[in-house]
């Protein structure tokens, strides 16, 4: 018979490998106990490391189920302030959050169908090594009679058979807390490198982006207001673009902005009304944004 | 007979079931031989499915050898061909 009958014969190769065989059976009887006390303590350990493992990646899907939801916020914001462009970049770090997800969720499901196993296991190893202790005691008993030795045999080549197997189930889980470290490093790198940026975190380029295209739209607004204002070349344009200047000066003492504060303040009295524009605009583009932001704030 | 299912637990089967279980177990070495994923974990759930619905599971506290033995079902093609090629290792 092919494969059921090579696997017998590989666990029954690795079971006479287990167990070490003396000269006196009564005392092979009794090292085969204390090694099954010695596994039984294994996968009791094996069970806490496969579901220390289980935790590790519940708690890496909820930093990053935090993370999508902060996105998913940050879409919504960009899209109210017309930036296309970064609800897209948001919605799209988001998809790759998912992805993430779906890879935790599969090994999340392996731990835990491996957890149960390693459950049942002790449970069967548990009730084994209280049933074999019971067994080499009336075996050791009845040494002398003729069968017993046959039996011993017996007994140990079963119990060998068991812990080669339970040998098997522990490595396996072994393997699977091995694969989900192996995944869990590689999304704490992403979390930690930015790809997945942790956007709890203040350095957060796409909010900083965000909040940059709050306060140029607030600042288009306001330009929008001044323009409006200074359009009809009227006594009232000379009043708002005053008292703009005027901050300007107070709050920002760099040469380029204090240079173009003197541009605005010059507007009022020439009045052409096409070149000063692209400057201002160019100044927004800038790092100035939040100065010139500011200063629209108090007009 | 006594089969065993890895990481589960051993079984008495009926040997009137033996004649279903080898020519799965052919169909079984056949998809490991091909290579052929799919095929090799479908023939792996039945037979795993056949022996807990034709057997009567052996208490964990009886010790006896097993006659067969079979990975659960959730053993995939690369770990059986490594738990195969770990037999050569040992005959070595």
């Amino acid at each position: 018979m092919g494969v059921m009958k090579r696997l017998t014969g590989i666990v029954q190769a690795k079971a006479n490998k287990v167990m070490d065989r003396v000269e006196d059976p009564r005392e092979t009887l009794d090292l085969s106990y204390e090694k099954q006390l010695e596994q039984l303590q294994q996968v009791r350990r094996g069970v806490a490391d496969v579901a220390t493992a289980r935790k590790r990646i519940e708690l890496q899907a909820q930093q990053l189920q935090q993370s999508a939801g902060k996105l998913q916020d940050q879409a919504r914001q960009a899209l109210a302030q017309n930036r296309e462009d970064l609800a897209r970049e948001a919605l799209s770090r988001r998809a790759a959050i998912s992805t993430q997800l779906d890879g935790l969720k599969a090994q999340h499901d392996q731990l835990v169908e491996q957890e149960a196993k390693l459950v049942a296991t002790t449970q069967a190893l548990q009730a084994r090594v209280e049933s074999f202790r019971t067994q080499k005691e009336t075996l050791k008993a009845s040494y002398t009679a003729a069968q017993a030795q046959t039996r011993i045999g017996e007994a140990v080549s079963g119990i060998s058979e068991s812990m080669t197997d339970t040998g098997l189930a522990m490595q396996r889980a072994q393997d699977k807390i091995a694969q989900m470290q192996a995944r869990a490093g590689a999304v704490d790198e992403l979390l930690a490198s930015g790809t997945l940026t942790d956007l709890t975190g203040s350095s957060d380029p796409l909010q900083a982006e965000l909040d940059k295209t709050s306060a140029q739209s607030q600042v288009e607004l306001e330009l929008a207001q001044m323009k409006g204002q200074l359009a009809p070349p009227g006594p009232s344009g000379a009043l708002p673009s005053g008292t703009a200047a005027a901050p300007a000066e107070e709050a920002d003492d760099g040469d380029s902005t204090a240079e173009e504060a003197e541009t605005v303040d010059a507007l009022p009295q020439a009045a052409p009304p096409a070149t000063p524009t692209p400057a201002v605009s160019d100044a927004a583009a800038s790092d100035n944004l939040f100065s010139l932001g500011s200063e629209g704030g108090q007009s | 007979m006594i089969v065993r299912i890895l990481e589960e637990g051993q079984y008495e089967v009926p040997d009137s079931e033996l004649a279903s279980l080898e020519a799965l177990d052919a169909e079984l070495s056949a998809a490991i031989e091909a290579n052929d994923a799919e095929s090799y974990s479908e023939v792996l759930s039945q037979l795993v499915e056949r022996i807990r619905s034709s057997g009567t599971a052996v208490a964990p506290s009886t010790i006896v050898t097993s006659e067969l033995t079979i990975p659960n079902e959730g053993t995939s093609l690369d770990e059986m061909k490594r738990l195969l090629a770990s037999g050569e290792s040992v005959e070595v």
